[in-house]
């Protein structure tokens, strides 16, 4: 029997000429020293009988992840001598300096080095979820071994490669180098540390080592020779796992005519079956018992890359991950995740019936963690997850232009370039793209605050809405967009199917809840059905969605701005009526965009002249010229993300005095006229639109021009938007109750003078409508449309005055 | 230096001495010299013509590892993989060593050491290409004509050579059978062609590769398409190649009996000893190794990238030779477009001005885009055409014969029921799984909404629209790969006919008003000239329209000048006269009204003409307005 993972003489491969051609030289089983440290997840160590406590009477499961695919064939030793270095390393300091074959590692250095950093490390600035409740002074990894003790069950260490390489750069390189030895010693150090900690405790099984998040990142499309057989990392997205695989790992036979059992260990996927019996000298008298083999879990996941990491223009990449024991059945199709693990070349096997072979090699990646980067995505905050890795370079850029004094014009222009003007739009969109700070007072029993800012873009067909959205949609990562019309309420939030393998219900989500930490992009808003429009009004406040389906209860976050587009009802903006009439959307859904903007034909020469340059340069210009002009699309890309990732900017006490004074001020308007001018809803906006322009300045602080911006943008919004076209003043209550406090008053006066019209007509129960109204136009000096007329007889039949039927006004009572 | 004769039949053999030479000099980079000698050798005058094309040679009567060139469309790519790009060998009677370059080639020889330390591990990438989909056969027929390749029939060559039971126990085949009926009408028109015109060199070859070979569904995106599709093994600068690419493909052929072998012999025993090699699903190894024998492997030596597909144009080999063509035809350009105006004004029945818009709809093309704004696009809705007399279908068979590649979709509402068209990703087989909407750049596709009746559209109906409508406005289509979808930018030519205003989208609608009466428009229809296939006339249009497209363009400042002041004039009579989206329009107009003069910048004249007809063409929609009502 022999174990080629437990050979730790001397063995060499060309590790650059030939990375998947390792060497596993067999020797007699007497050379094989059975005490040998790196006896790992062979038969050997698998003592049976009772258990004991200590490192030797716990089971070590085997760990396909690191050496079950040996295909190397063995080499005969003594026909191929080992090349100087890996023979001269070994045995020139024989017993001291001892480094496994072709490595350069050394078992008990790196032993010790590994047990120093699990007793001496301690990250005091760890952010990772999985320290929570520990004490961040202490060395971790002893509290978690701690942990391990208490719970009695089996933990599995898994050190952040990063920690180790800023502890030990030499352990670290050795590690990513050759990682299906030194993980077996790293395992065999925390074992000892263990046992020596705790001599009393039993686990089931050993503990094992599974480092993740290795320095060397790698995008699936990046990999290449080179890394065969390191420990890389990888993101991606799982897109399809396969069935349950038991692998054999060790074949028993039995004899049939003495009942001698033995064993037989798979190597390189097969069994070589004892052709005589050893104990009697029977030949072919060995069956194999199949249930008293030795199997291990394993399956095949393929990995797709993640959308955002590709080139444009070509297809994704996939990769096959082997995944074994414990890691299996830990992610299921859809998921993203990090897998960290070695990465494998096989060549094609060697059939002896066959003079040539394909010279193709299959390749795959024995998972040794996973790491779901959207696992948080139903709770709690997720920032981390979407960290961005930025150069040095890149952030020294960025920096550079956030230094500048006109950084907020600057990428306003380049927001959508091929639309012309609209500088207030596109600064509105700018901060929305950055967003406020998020706040949570939840302790105080409110929940979150929003921090995103929500926009509706309402006017004329034709200008260049649905292209602003388009453009928006493209640039941030996690938007979606969908159309008012073809989008049912189900497709916005979530719904439940049954997923056609597993014959289970999984709640499948829908745009809002995808555009969770982006911008949901809504175009034709105004053709919503009022039903999908409803759903809006939990997400565009509370930022969450309630869900109750097929026995599915849930609250799923969508924190995610919404970026509207409405055209008005008649085609074309009537500048006469309010933006309540002109777009007929419930007002309680208005009040929820932070700012509303109008896109009107202004019908100015001017301007005219100035859109048709623009338009014109847009077919004769090269696209060097447009490049020069504005920012790179890639570098807006950047910055919103850096900002969004690392500015949270917190209100100064200037600037809360500003907005308290802006707030006030707002409320003063209205006040004169007997009406209210602001709710504190406009504050909330103002102090998001206030942080998110210190975002763009990349400024931890809301300063006093912070403010002095979102209350101008907020006061171009509500010009636009909110002005009453009968009097001509900016009136909140157009968008908080739908109907301006002019347009209530004169409702009002005219419903009066139809009553008094009424009574002077003394007892006639039943009048014409038309004639009515004619009357009520000759009595009046202002002009009654025949909608206010309308209104009026509304208002008089609630009063239980009269009914309207057809048209015949009848009296009551 | 080897022969001619050598490096088209033998390439492998030029390969292989360069390797040899450069044993004795390590850094003598003899993998760039390799490709930098067929480079050179093609570029010789003709050259490329001697090398045979699997476009149009049946692919039995190629000699294996020789130099092939293949027309072809990029459809799908498959994973990287590693291969031995150098390995040794030992013989097993004299246990001599012997050092081998792997590369350009799928199998090793006999007895490798796998141990060696002289192996190299290589990277190259896999593209499946199938042949231009929707290419017209004139298209097919001249490039053939134009070869000079010579070939003989290799000897072993027997003429049954597929078994009987490929064909018939395929109960599979019933499926697609019906698919294809429901496509029938609206294929006919092509169907005819196809059949009745192409005539093959080798009339004598059986076409029982083509038939079979579609009972492994080679993946083309458009239904009824035939022809052979290739795996090329590209070695180099893989990320420069774009899916939906076209190419032309100069490489070995390889199409090793081993390959299929090894595919076999893997489904009858080995699964249980290999457990690595099970892993794949049976649908994905059909997929990635599909017999050689129906889908070749193509070592890729060098690719040119097609601007173009148009045989009648020069292949544009170097740019030099391309100007002096262009300036050629630039000056008979404006002739030409006389003559074409001319003509399909007779086959739009007399309608001059939609024959103009015709005209600039054939040469528009997505020229830039502009963050997501594609411009040069224009979407040509041709409404009131006549439902009699299959006259849609005879439009588009004078339009087949005008471009390079065009494809018509009958929007009946079975077909867009029914019809793939967005490419989805199958994960069971690993691979994108074509859809009518992945084509090449340039072609015309040609919608026939009067084929559309009264129904319900289902889920993939709706979808279908969705698609279709996406592809007018931002000439993209979302490919499905069912976690997330992906946005390819496209540049498809789609000509919309309908009787009234299209559900679709388009940048420009205009009415068709013949001058025919409705009672002789079955005469007139029959008395209708087709065009001989190969008449001069036909070739020169055909020049004609590839030429206009491949025009430089600009706007002198003058005229920008000009343009704006006119349009803020027009806006001053009256701001609803014209939005911004008409002033787009207008440049677009003026832009390929230029090109289709051969002019190469906006002058003047043209922006007059270019109003001058958007006036006509509006003032007769108003017409149709009024004419009828209910139309939006």
């Amino acid at each position: 029997m022999s174990s080629p993972a437990s050979t730790p003489g001397g063995r060499k491969r060309g590790r650059n000429t030939n990375p998947p051609t390792r060497k596993f030289p067999t020797l007699p089983p007497n050379e094989v020293d059975m005490s040998s440290p790196l006896m790992y997840g062979t038969p050997s160590s698998r003592i049976e009988g009772t258990p004991r406590s200590g490192v030797r009477g716990t089971p070590a499961r085997q760990r396909p992840d690191l050496g079950s695919v040996r295909k190397a064939p063995q080499v005969d030793l003594h026909s191929e001598p080992p090349s100087a270095d890996g023979a001269v390393a070994s045995e020139s300091n024989a017993g001291q300096r001892l480094v496994i074959w072709g490595t350069d590692v050394n078992v008990g250095t790196c032993k010790e080095k590994f047990q120093r950093f699990l007793q001496r490390f301690v990250d005091p600035t760890s952010t990772e979820d999985e320290n929570a409740g520990l004490d961040l002074n202490e060395p971790l990894y002893m509290q978690k071994l701690e942990e391990v003790q208490f719970l009695l069950r089996n933990i599995n260490v898994s050190p952040l490669v990063p920690q180790i390489s800023s502890f030990d750069a030499e352990l670290y390189r050795q590690l990513t180098c050759y990682p299906q030895e030194v993980i077996p010693t790293f395992d065999m150090a925390v074992n000892e540390l263990f046992f020596e900690r705790f001599p009393d405790s039993f686990l089931e099984y050993q503990i094992q080592v599974r480092p993740y998040n290795a320095v060397k990142t790698k995008s699936m499309r990046s990999l290449n020779p080179e890394d065969i057989d390191q420990l890389i990392t990888i993101s991606g997205m799982v897109i399809r796992t396969s069935q349950l695989i038991p692998e054999m790992q060790e074949a028993f036979f039995q004899c049939q005519v003495c009942a001698y059992s033995t064993r037989v260990e798979v190597d390189r996927g097969r069994i070589a079956e004892p052709a005589v019996c050893r104990h009697c000298n029977t030949t072919h008298s060995l069956a194999l018992i199949h249930n008293r083999s030795v199997f291990s879990d394993k399956q095949m996941i393929k990995i797709q890359e993640s959308p955002e990491d590709m080139p444009a223009g070509q297809t994704p990449h996939t990769t096959i991950v082997y995944a074994h024991n414990d890691l299996v059945d830990k992610v299921q199709p859809g998921d993203r995740v990090n897998i960290t693990g070695i990465y494998r070349a096989v060549p094609m096997r060697v059939n002896p019936r066959q003079s040539n072979v394909k010279s193709v090699y299959k390749t795959h990646i024995d998972a040794i963690h996973f790491r779901k980067t959207d696992e948080k995505r139903l709770h709690g905050l997720d920032e981390e997850a979407e960290q961005k890795l930025f150069t040095e370079d890149r952030v020294q850029t960025l920096k550079e232009l956030a230094a500048k004094p006109d950084v907020y014009e600057r990428l306003s222009s380049a927001l959508a370039p091929s639309i012309y003007e609209h500088e207030d739009i596109k600064k509105g969109i700018l901060l929305q793209l950055f967003g406020g700070t998020r706040k949570d007072f939840s302790q105080t029993g409110r929940g979150n605050f929003r921090a995103e800012v929500n926009i509706l873009l309402c006017g004329d067909p034709g200008t260049s809405k649905s292209q602003l959205l388009q453009y928006v949609y493209n640039l941030v990562p996690r938007g979606q967009y969908t159309s008012g019309k073809g989008s049912s309420a189900v497709g916005l939030t979530a719904y439940v199917m049954k997923d056609p393998e597993t014959r289970q219900l999984v709640l499948q989500t829908g745009a809002l809840v995808l555009s969770d930490n982006g911008i949901c992009c809504i175009d034709e808003f105004d053709k919503m059905s009022d039903n999908t429009r409803s759903v809006l009004h939990e997400v565009m406040e509370q930022q969450t969605l309630s869900i109750a389906k097929a026995g599915i209860i849930c609250q799923l976050n969508a924190r995610t701005a919404v970026l509207a587009a409405a055209n008005p009802v008649e085609s074309q903006w009537n500048p006469k009526k309010t933006t309540i009439e002109n777009i007929q959307l419930p007002h309680t859904l208005l009040s929820r965009f932070d700012l509303i903007f109008l896109m009107l034909d202004p019908q100015d020469e001017a301007y005219d002249r100035r859109l048709a340059h623009h338009l014109v340069s847009l077919y004769y210009q090269t696209e060097e010229q447009m490049e020069e002009e504005f920012l790179d699309m890639a570098v807006l890309k950047d910055y919103i993300a850096y900002a969004r990732t690392y500015i949270n900017p917190r209100l100064s006490e200037e600037a809360s005095q500003a907005l308290i004074e802006a707030y006030v001020d707002m409320r003063k308007i209205g006040s004169g006229r007997g009406m209210v001018s602001a709710y504190p809803r406009q504050l909330e906006s103002l102090i998001r639109l206030a942080e998110a322009h210190a975002k763009v300045r990349f400024s931890e602080k809301v300063e006093t021009i912070d403010v002095e911006e979102a209350k101008r943008l907020h006061r171009e919004a509500l010009k636009q938007s909110a002005t009453d076209p009968r009097t001509g003043f900016v009136d909140i209550s157009i968008l908080t109750t739908g109907m301006s406090a002019t347009a209530r008053k004169r409702k009002e006066e005219v419903t009066q003078a139809l009553k008094k019209l009424i009574q002077a007509k003394g007892k006639t129960p039943a009048m014409k409508y038309q004639q009515l109204l004619d009357d009520l136009r000759g009595q009046s000096e202002t002009a009654i449309t025949k909608e206010l007329f309308d209104e009026a007889l509304r208002a008089l039949a609630d009063e239980d005055y009269l009914t309207v039927t057809g048209k015949t006004v009848r009296l009551l009572a | 230096m080897p022969s001619t004769h050598d490096w088209i039949n033998d390439p492998v053999g030029v390969v292989e001495g360069m390797f040899a030479a450069s044993q004795s000099n390590p850094s003598s980079g003899w993998e760039a010299r390799a490709v930098e000698f067929f480079k050179d050798r093609l570029k010789e005058k003709d050259a490329h013509t001697l090398v045979p094309s699997l476009n149009d040679i049946p692919m039995h009567y190629l000699k294996p590892n020789s130099l092939v060139k293949f027309r072809c469309f990029i459809q799908d790519m498959f994973d990287p993989e590693f291969y031995m790009g150098v390995y040794e060998t030992v013989d097993p009677a004299t246990q001599a060593k012997t050092l081998r370059c792997g590369k350009y080639k799928d199998v090793t020889e006999c007895g490798v050491d796998f141990n060696s330390k002289n192996t190299v591990t290589a990277e190259r990438q896999t593209f499946y290409c199938v042949p231009i989909p929707g290419e017209n056969p004139w298209v097919k027929e001249r490039y053939a004509n134009s070869s000079q390749a010579r070939v003989v029939p290799s000897t072993s060559y027997v003429p049954s050579r597929q078994k009987r039971s490929y064909e018939e126990d395929d109960d599979m085949d019933t499926q697609p059978q019906k698919q294809r009926e429901a496509h029938a009408g609206p294929q006919s028109p092509t169907e005819h062609h196809g059949n009745g015109d192409c005539k093959r060199q080798e009339t004598e070859a059986p076409s029982s590769q083509m038939t079979s070979a579609s009972h492994l569904d080679l993946n083309f995106p458009l239904p009824g398409e035939k022809g052979p599709s290739c795996l090329v093994k590209v070695y180099e600068d893989w990320d420069s190649f774009k899916l939906n690419d076209m190419l032309e493909v100069y490489g070995i052929l390889s199409v090793s009996p081993a390959l299929s072998a090894l595919a076999d012999e893997k489904d009858a025993s080995s699964n249980l000893l290999d457990p690595t090699e099970s892993m794949e699903t049976a649908e994905e190894q059909r997929v990635h190794c599909p017999p050689a024998s129906l889908v070749p492997r193509l070592h890729m030596l060098y690719a040119k990238q097609l601007q173009h597909n148009n045989p009648l144009l020069p292949s544009a080999a170097t740019s030099e030779d391309n100007s002096a063509f262009l300036a050629s035809t630039l000056s008979e350009m404006p002739s030409v477009r006389e003559e074409l105006l001319a003509y399909l004004t007779h086959v739009l029945l007399g309608d001059a001005l939609a024959a103009e818009y015709l005209i600039l709809h054939l040469i528009s093309n997505v020229y830039v885009r502009r963050d997501v704004l594609p411009l040069g696009k224009f979407t040509l809705n041709m409404s009131g055409c006549p439902t009699v007399a299959s006259y849609t279908e005879r439009l588009y068979q004078i339009i087949q014969q005008l471009v390079p590649s065009s494809h018509y979709l009958g929007m009946s509402l079975q077909n867009m029921n029914q019809i793939r068209l967005v490419p989805k990703k199958d994960y069971v087989a690993n691979r994108l799984v074509s859809g009518a909407l992945q084509l090449a750049k340039n072609t015309s596709l040609y919608l026939d909404e009067t084929q559309l009746e009264q129904g319900q559209l289902d889920t993939t109906g709706v979808r279908n629209v969705t698609a279709l409508g996406n592809l007018i406005s931002w000439q993209k289509v979302d490919y499905d790969f069912n976690y997330h979808q992906m946005e390819f930018p496209c540049n498809i030519n789609v000509l919309i006919a309908s009787e009234g205003r299209s559900l679709l989208p388009s940048d420009c609608q205009i009415h068709l008003q013949t001058q025919v009466a409705p009672s002789h428009l079955e005469e007139y229809l029959s008395t209708m000239h087709m065009l001989s296939q190969a008449s001069s006339q036909l070739n020169k249009f055909r020049i004609y329209l590839s030429v206009a497209r491949l025009l430089d363009y600009s706007i002198s400042d003058e005229v920008t000048k000009s343009v704006e002041d006119d349009f803020v004039d027009m806006r001053k009579d009256d701001p609803q006269s014209i939005s911004a989206e008409d002033l787009h329009r207008m440049l677009v107009v003026a832009r390929l009204l230029s090109l289709s003069q051969g002019q190469t910048s906006l002058s003047r004249d043209s922006w007059l003409r270019a109003k001058h007809i958007e006036a006509l063409r509006r003032s007769r929609m108003e017409q149709h307005k009024c004419v009828n009502g209910n139309e939006p």
